[in-house]
């Protein structure tokens, strides 16, 4: 009995420690007070600065499209390295798979400040040009879509595919069609792995990214060091409307987990 | 005619290129710069610099204390967590570990502010105790990627091993010093690597609670802002030997994949 409540309370005072901070902010995203600690009126006030002032819009639509465009490029260029180099000779294989894992080891602010020098400082290419940002973010992502995609491509039945290439199907069509079908849970799941790694990049961005270009992580950290409570406030609001988001997204994929288990133990 | 013809193997190629150009070649340039100078010569005057300066030298050191600190107050409390949600009946079990797990995907600077609002309201001004600031800092930040990992390898331990264990005559205490918890050191490893690298070299952290530039990632950060590319590549280079030795100490075949692991 004792145990139980030792457990309870270390597995609680945890959870209070995680959630807390992001809570109590939440409860005064809704007031007007400009500090925690002070109470103050119920007010919608943030919220209206969040989605109404144009440089807070342009930041979080920039930093989702920024997501979406790197997370893209690195689940194609991932995924066709993984097909690759499970059918390469072990030399190209292991070269690919030890070279996929530096950015994974790596710490962020080198790859940041690496690819930064190589781009910028030697060949030259204007950071205005979104191209060193880009690139940044799908080195930072793509070497993940390549671990989530490969076990897949290992677990798969190669059978099916010279079924398909005796059957007459071209290299591409039965690549199409019956290799890409069998890996698509390792794709999506890298896919999802590359959006949250470049939503939350800061190193990447700030050695990469054009002057006038600011991402939430970029555009937060200098907002603490500011002054501007306006700002600081709406932000507040930002941290609760993403905080809701991820919960929703997590309780979604969650409760679709658990209808395919059933349905799986079902059938 | 097919002038090229198509094979899965080709289908590495542009990976394999793309690695190069932009994982390899940024790597090398970065070990040039670091040992040349403004006018392309040859020195290793960067390196002396970095070894003989009294303060890059001591945020080194501060940087190790932070990260050792920061990771054994991860592992203390995520092993026990990790150890209870795993061992645990509650049907509830995965969505107790689902809440430990979530901030993860919550953007870190967000919660280092609210971090930051709440630990003002009780401490007043963070720079009067940084050390102890900087570690709850990171622990906020990276405990998720501690506990993961550690309850991934005890949900997967035979339970037969145990089951024998106690049927030798062990007590519950030394079935688990003898049997979970050396099973249990491949997750432990990979948190470790997990959180104490991080540790080492996010300085936003630091930066956002207290405007501390005392940590080696942000002399990066110093150098880039002052454009001196050569001193900044030197920097990196030693973090990179760093992350090289810590990796190679600590076996680097383990699964690093954990950063997203709840994910796949």
């Amino acid at each position: 009995m004792m145990k139980k409540l030792a457990k309870g309370i270390l597995l609680g005072a945890v959870l209070l420690f995680l959630y807390l901070p992001i809570l109590i902010l939440a409860v005064y995203s809704f007031t007007n007070a400009t500090n925690i600690g002070v109470i103050r009126g119920f007010s919608f006030h943030n919220y209206v600065t969040l989605f109404t002032t144009p440089e807070l819009i342009q930041m979080i639509l920039g930093t989702l499209t920024l997501a979406i465009v790197s997370a893209l490029l690195a689940t194609i260029l991932g995924t066709m390295g993984a097909i690759g180099a499970f059918y390469s000779k072990k030399g190209m294989a292991s070269a690919i798979s030890t070279m996929n894992q530096v950015p994974v080891v790596n710490a962020d602010v080198v790859t940041g400040f690496s690819i930064c020098i190589l781009l910028v400082v030697v060949f030259g290419v204007s950071k205005d040009t979104y191209i060193p940002l880009v690139i940044g973010h799908v080195t930072l992502c793509a070497p993940f879509v390549y671990l989530s995609v490969m076990p897949k491509i290992k677990q798969m039945d190669s059978s099916i595919y010279e079924a398909a290439l005796d059957l007459g199907a071209t290299p591409f069509t039965a690549l199409w069609k019956i290799v890409i079908p069998q890996i698509i849970p390792g794709i999506v799941s890298g896919f999802g792995l590359a959006i949250t790694l470049s939503l939350d990049d800061y190193f990447i961005a700030t050695y990469t990214k054009p002057a006038t270009f600011d991402t939430i992580s970029t555009y937060v950290v200098n907002a603490t060091k500011g002054a501007q409570t306006t700002i600081k406030t709406a932000l507040w609001a930002l941290s609760t409307v993403i905080f809701l988001v991820v919960v929703l997204i997590v309780t979604l994929v969650n409760v679709q987990a658990g209808k395919a288990e059933t349905e799986r133990s079902v059938l | 005619m097919h002038i090229f013809r198509f094979s899965r193997k080709s289908l590495g190629i542009p990976y394999a290129l793309y690695l190069a150009l932009f994982v390899v070649a940024p790597l090398l340039v970065l070990i040039y710069y670091a040992f040349t100078n403004g006018q392309g010569q040859f020195t290793t005057n960067n390196m002396t610099n970095f070894f003989t300066d009294p303060n890059t030298l001591g945020t080194l050191c501060y940087s190790f204390a932070i990260a050792i600190v920061t990771t054994l107050v991860c592992l203390l409390l995520a092993y026990p967590i990790a150890y209870i949600l795993a061992t645990s009946q509650l049907k509830a079990k995965s969505v107790i570990l689902m809440l430990f797990i979530l901030p993860m995907w919550i953007n870190f600077s967000l919660r280092i502010t609210a971090l930051k609002e709440v630990l003002t309201v009780l401490e007043g001004n963070l720079a009067n105790h940084p050390f102890f600031n900087s570690v709850i800092g990171m622990t906020y930040d990276f405990l998720p990627f501690m506990i993961l990992p550690i309850y991934t390898t005890i949900s997967k331990l035979d339970h037969a091993l145990l089951e024998a264990a106690r049927d030798l005559g062990a007590g519950e205490l030394q079935a688990f010093l003898k049997v979970t918890l050396p099973l249990s050191v491949p997750g432990i490893v990979s948190g470790i690597s997990m959180v104490f690298l991080p540790a080492m070299t996010n300085y936003v952290v630091l930066d956002m609670l207290y405007n501390s530039t005392y940590i080696m990632g942000s002399l990066i950060g110093s150098y880039f802002s002052a454009y001196n590319w050569h001193g900044g590549s030197m920097i990196a280079l030693i973090l990179l030997a760093i992350i090289c030795l810590f990796t190679l100490l600590i076996g680097g075949e383990e699964d690093t994949n954990v950063r997203g692991g709840a994910l796949l």
